[in-house]
């Protein structure tokens, strides 16, 4: 039994069912993301986890202790909102100190506690201020420390970057990481952005039509993604259509080239599937002798800067590839006749 | 200048004369009460008489318990209203506007009808009870101020996330009401409590047909009777009008953590 279970969880609004037997083992410190597209639930299983949605069947259990019917106010559970939703009418101070007060601590304790709270999130002289005097960074930091200071059983973050710009956004999850490894807080952080859920989580759960299509750390989530869904959602991919060839020997039809992939396939000869590629894994040129070698031509070219993306043509589809940029090589022009190379290892069959 | 900010000015000059005209002509006659010249003898008189002093005094607490009532009911109703139900949201405000479109005397009579001293409750038979249905029929005539100053306030704060996490920090329904969402609209309430205010101080028609001795009755009773007197009064109500209209502009203004004008 892990330190938060969610077991069989479901969540409908009439008849629309917006999470599906969702089911999830959370141990004791650990930081999992809910990763997925909007509307796809998993702000819906978060708000169950901190109360403020009833599930339609299903339980969550906190240390083996079934909440699923303790008010939102019972349950002693942290919470950082997208939109801060720091009280305008308090002080920093006051803010922070707030669920201490309700919890009817003394004045020191609670003045030892805020200034604790204000050092973790490197705002120790922001306590007087009120939060419109606060730039959104802060805010946001300061609601983290609100909800830590409460000493919760478990964090929840509901897309807390989601409102600050792209370089605040970069170092405060750094530092929320920080924190939470500090403090060894069981995290649930909520996020479309999956750069954020990849760098940030222990374990990431890949969400999708109220479905928890994978659940994994972010390596094997990025490089094994187990439903077509995970591929194309996380990180960017090559979907190329195939024909099987020859199951037992594992050969496939990518338009008229056969490809050996060297493994033993599901299916049957004549089987339309898809095969999945990280741009990262294509070589341009011919690599060394294992690799297939697929020929084409160059049909778009993106420079990014450090990495250029090129497509090219192949068997009547578009595969992409990244190379980096080299000053003294310019990228090639549109119409060049090409070869590229990919590594048997890396091409992932996904049912079609 | 040209001729159409000319123009524009003329408009306004005009509105202006309009509406000073006649507060300046009541001025300057509630000035002549002695025959030698100007003089607030008519202020003097109209404040020393222990009857206004009684009857303001009266309207004064009434008005203070209609706004403590008013803030009792609208609070908590817009608030739910909007967090729970917002689809009841046009029902109620409908509701909360009636008061403009049935005239009070049409309430009064109502009351008078279900609560006169031969029915089931009987509250116009005693002076308790008689201002307790004065204090709920001022109630219901502020509804429409107080309802929309409110919900107006409510709209500039998300209620929704300052409860959840209110909630998620342990607190209960009646702490996130008085803690977090009153102080938050609390500039609102202020200005829903004055404009009731200024309401109830100059009520005629309730106070009358409940035959209750409030500052409404006074005024009138004063201008039946007196020449510079009412004059004075009606100076001395306006006053009050505009000090709340102003007070509330103050609060707006300078409210510690309000963003107005920052």
């Amino acid at each position: 039994m892990a330190f938060l279970d969610i077991l069989h969880l479901e969540k409908s609004f009439g008849a629309q069912r917006v999470v599906k037997d969702f089911n999830l083992g959370i141990e004791k410190g650990e930081f999992i993301s809910f990763l997925g597209p909007s509307g796809c639930g998993k702000t819906t299983v978060l708000r169950m986890v901190a109360g403020f949605e009833t599930p339609t069947s299903g339980a969550i259990c906190i240390d083996g202790r079934d909440v699923s019917g303790l008010a939102a106010n019972r349950r002693n559970i942290g919470m950082v909102f997208q939109a801060y939703a720091l009280f305008p009418n308090l002080t920093v101070e006051q803010n922070i100190g707030f669920g201490l007060r309700i919890k009817g601590e003394g004045k020191a304790a609670i003045s030892a506690r805020v200034g604790e709270m204000l050092e973790l999130v490197g705002l120790p002289k922001l306590g007087e201020r009120y939060p419109f005097q606060l730039s959104g960074g802060q805010q946001q930091r300061v609601a983290l420390a609100r909800a830590l200071a409460i000493r919760p059983q478990v964090l929840l973050l509901d897309e807390p970057l989601s409102a600050l710009d792209a370089k605040i956004r970069t170092s405060l999850r750094e530092e929320i990481r920080r924190i939470q490894r500090e403090l060894g807080i069981t995290t649930i952080f909520v996020t479309h952005d999956q750069e954020e859920a990849l760098s940030m989580s222990d374990r990431v759960v890949v969400m999708h039509q109220g479905i928890a299509d994978q659940v994994g750390t972010p390596f094997e989530i990025y490089n094994r993604p187990a439903t077509r869904f995970v591929a194309q959602f996380v990180g960017t991919l090559n979907l190329l259509d195939a024909r099987l060839l020859d199951a037992a020997a594992g050969r496939v039809g990518l338009g008229d080239i056969p490809v050996a992939l060297n493994r033993e396939l599901p299916g049957r000869v004549g089987d339309r599937l898809s095969l999945a590629l990280r741009p990262e894994t294509v070589v341009l040129g011919r690599k060394d002798e294992g690799s297939v070698v697929l020929s084409g031509h160059i049909a778009e070219v993106h420079f990014l800067g450090s990495v250029i993306r090129i497509r090219v043509a192949v068997a009547g589809q578009i595969v992409s590839l990244d190379t980096f940029n080299q000053p003294d090589t310019p990228p090639p022009s549109i119409g060049t006749p090409v070869e590229v190379s990919i590594s048997d290892r890396d091409l992932l069959v996904l049912a079609a | 200048m040209t001729e159409r900010r000319l123009w524009s000015w003329l408009a306004v000059a005009l509105g202006g004369l309009y509406f000073l005209l006649p507060l300046v002509g009541m001025f300057d006659f509630s000035m002549r009460m002695q025959r030698d010249g100007y003089s607030f003898e008519a202020y003097r008189v109209v404040l020393a008489d222990p009857q206004f002093q009684q009857t303001f005094g009266y309207s004064v607490v009434l008005a203070l318990l209609t706004i403590a009532l008013g803030i009792l009911i609208v609070v908590p109703t817009a608030y739910f209203v909007r967090l729970r139900f917002p689809g009841l949201r046009p029902i109620v405000e409908f509701l909360t506007l009636l008061p403009l479109v049935i005239p009070p005397i049409v309430i009064v009579f109502g009351y008078i009808r279900i609560y006169n001293t031969s029915s089931v409750l009987p509250l116009t038979g005693s002076w308790w009870g008689t201002n307790l249905l004065l204090l709920f029929g001022y109630a219901t005539l502020s509804l429409p101020y107080m309802y929309r100053s409110v919900d107006t306030g409510l709209r500039t704060i998300d209620i929704g996330s300052l409860t959840e996490a209110a909630q998620s920090l342990g607190a209960g329904w009646a702490r996130i009401l008085a803690v977090v969402i009153l102080p938050n609209v609390f500039v609102s309430v202020l200005s829903g409590a004055f404009l009731t205010f200024a309401i109830v101080i100059g009520e005629y028609v309730f106070a009358a047909l409940l035959n209750v001795g409030s500052f409404g009755p006074y005024m009138v009773w004063m201008g039946g009777n007196r020449a510079y007197e009412p004059s004075a009064l009606a100076v001395v109500a306006f006053a009050i009008t505009w000090a709340c209209m102003g007070l509330i502009q103050l609060f707006t203004r300078f409210s510690k953590f309000s963003t107005v004008r920052r």
